[in-house]
């Protein structure tokens, strides 16, 4: 069903500029397999988070201060003075942990599904890209309120470029514009922090184009090819996401309206104090399990470089994961690794949370190899040892209950196919 | 033009004249675009003002033997620590210690009761707290690293000892940094 229309202005745009067919193509028509499940949420909600989060961002920048002697007390000044300034403000600060919220879910949904492998594999790494950038963006988002943590924050995570070896040194000081944290770096991150959300915006795109150029995964990991295994996204799926949009609304607002600082830090209610470092420095929930990671380590260099490989190892997954079979619903052995690696990240994030001594210590580093060796060694092997169970013919089939679980052979290693 | 097509042009070795035109060319745009990029890059680096602060004058006269006194010098905190005849001892007891970065205390030192160095921890960047540790010097609450009585890192995951900066005395008990 094509894009159809009787009015004249329309028809008038559309043939100078397609662009009605195109968003007709892409938010009504667009074939979706029918058989998502409540894990298929979390990239519109990711995306309509971006939303508040420019919105409330574009607010604040008008009332915000980007100077040392200023920037804590105008965002002071935004919490009493301005109208509704504490609201936009704690949605802004809670929006961000709640696009964390979304995307890790997201990916953890990816990683469950088997998202990430062919021919999705781009679609995969343009996602890994955004989160890098919205780490980037938080991270200097956090500065700006210029509070204890916000300057600490910033000194911490600049000084790991300082492990580079040779120009460590030189790299820091480009990137305070100065001998340490100060106005310079300030103004520097307020630019980044408003311009990297549209960059967002653009990969978002690059992401949503390489999504609908192949159409999405689904929880059995085989790819749609009967007539019935697809469903318009209108209206089934822009309900259902609506549906996940108020839900996740009613969890967020949560957090907004009775735990506003519940996921942030007291001592960032201080001005920042460059000569006085606070007892315990923990960045935002967000980064946790990778700053457990950079804390295993007795060595700064190879601290930094285990914390930047934990993210960069997963642009490799797609490779290193040689199993035919997308989906973990027919993969035994891989689910239960799945849910090991799950609780692996979520003691990271625990053990990230406390001083870097005694039982912390020792989680974050059994966690630290145990996260490795998930990507490094069980996902390299398990495509041959691990044998899958017989996979449905078709997505209506296994839906309607055609009785799917006699047909398919069981699958090797994906060893020369493609 | 079209009377020189590309074929028309080829030497010995199959190179077109054209290849080296398109080389050329595109060498030349692009040594144009690091140029350019180069004041881009360049702005983020401190500026003029910033390096005009880069040197602090103290007076060292009122700090009582036992005392220490954090200065500020390029933004950072700078300890100056007047040492006791024990912590001096201590530190060059220590020089012969296993040291994840040997130095003398001699070499740390213009003056052995006078320790000088930037309050910043080498490991992430926070400033260590002073006379607190395993080694009676400085501990960093970061990460945990401990620091001795000439300020040198003992156990932890910090890689240098506490830098010293550029110093010198104008007088007896004054000295200027940087």
């Amino acid at each position: 069903m094509s894009f159809q229309t009787n009015n004249p202005v329309i028809k008038w745009v559309e043939y100078r500029l397609p662009i009605f067919s195109f968003l007709h193509h892409s938010l009504v028509e667009y074939p979706t397999p029918r058989n998502f499940n409540i894990w298929y949420q979390f990239g519109s909600i990711a995306g309509i988070i971006l939303v508040v989060q420019i919105v409330t961002g574009i607010v604040l920048a008008m009332h915000y201060t980007p100077h040392v002697d200023y920037a804590f007390d105008s965002v002071e000044h935004i919490m009493r003075d301005v109208n509704y300034g504490w609201l936009i403000r704690y949605m802004h600060a809670n929006g961000a942990s709640m696009f964390f919220i979304a995307v890790y879910i997201h990916i953890f949904r990816g990683l469950y599904y088997g998202s990430y492998k062919a021919p999705r594999e781009l679609l995969w790494m343009i996602g890994l890209v955004i989160l890098l950038l919205m780490m980037a963006t938080a991270f200097m988002g956090y500065v700006l309120p210029w509070g204890q943590m916000s300057f600490w924050g910033a000194t911490v995570i600049t000084n790991l470029f300082s492990a580079v070896p040779l120009v460590g040194e030189q790299i820091v000081t480009w990137l305070w514009g100065g001998f340490s944290v100060d106005n310079a770096t300030l103004n520097r991150f307020y630019s980044l922090h408003y311009l990297l959300p549209f960059v967002l915006v653009g990969l978002v795109v690059l992401h949503l184009w390489a999504l609908h150029h192949h159409g999405s995964n689904n929880p059995l990991g085989i790819d749609a090819k009967a007539p019935g295994d697809k469903i318009p996204f209108h209206p089934y799926y822009t309900v259902k996401d609506l549906l996940g949009f108020a839900l996740f609304g009613l969890f967020f607002a949560v957090f907004l309206f009775y735990l506003p600082n519940a996921l942030g830090h007291p001592d960032n209610y201080i001005p920042a104090d460059p000569l006085v470092t606070p007892a315990h420095i923990v960045p935002e929930w967000y980064f946790l399990p990778f700053y457990a990671i950079l804390r295993s380590v007795p060595d700064k260099l190879g601290g930094v470089v285990l914390m930047f490989g934990s993210i960069f190892i997963l642009f490799l997954l797609p490779w290193l994961d040689t199993s035919r079979v997308r989906s973990a619903k027919f993969r035994p052995i891989y689910k239960q690794f799945f849910w090991i690696f799950v609780i692996a990240t979520l003691a990271l994030g625990w053990a990230g949370s406390q001083p870097a001594e005694g039982m912390a210590l020792i989680i974050a580093r059994v966690g630290t190899i145990y996260y490795f060796v998930h990507f490094l060694v069980i996902m390299p092997l398990l495509g041959w040892f691990e044998r899958p169970k017989p996979l449905p013919k078709s997505i209506a089939e296994s839906v309607l209950g055609g009785g799917g679980q006699a047909a398919g052979a069981p699958a090797s290693p994906a060893r020369g196919k493609a | 033009m079209s009377a020189m097509t590309p074929e028309s042009n080829h030497g010995e070795d199959g190179v077109k004249r054209r290849d080296f035109l398109y080389i050329s060319t595109a060498a030349f745009g692009g040594a144009g675009v690091v140029a350019a990029a180069w004041p881009f890059v360049h702005q983020m680096n401190p500026s003029a003002d910033v390096l005009a602060l880069s040197s602090t004058e103290v007076d060292l006269s009122g700090i009582e033997v036992g005392q220490s006194l954090t200065v500020v010098w390029r933004g950072k905190p700078v300890f100056i620590r007047h040492r006791t005849p024990e912590e001096i001892e201590e530190a060059r007891a220590d020089d012969a210690a296993d040291l994840p970065d040997p130095q003398t205390d001699a070499e740390r030192v213009i003056k052995p009761e006078w320790l000088v160095v930037v309050g910043v921890c080498t490991h992430l960047g926070c400033v260590p707290l002073g006379q607190a540790g395993d080694f009676g010097g400085w501990f960093c609450p970061c990460h945990g690293s401990h620091y001795d009585t000439s300020a040198r890192i003992r156990i932890g995951p910090a890689p240098e000892n506490l830098i010293v900066p550029p110093y010198e005395f104008t007088a007896d008990t004054q000295i200027l940094i940087g």
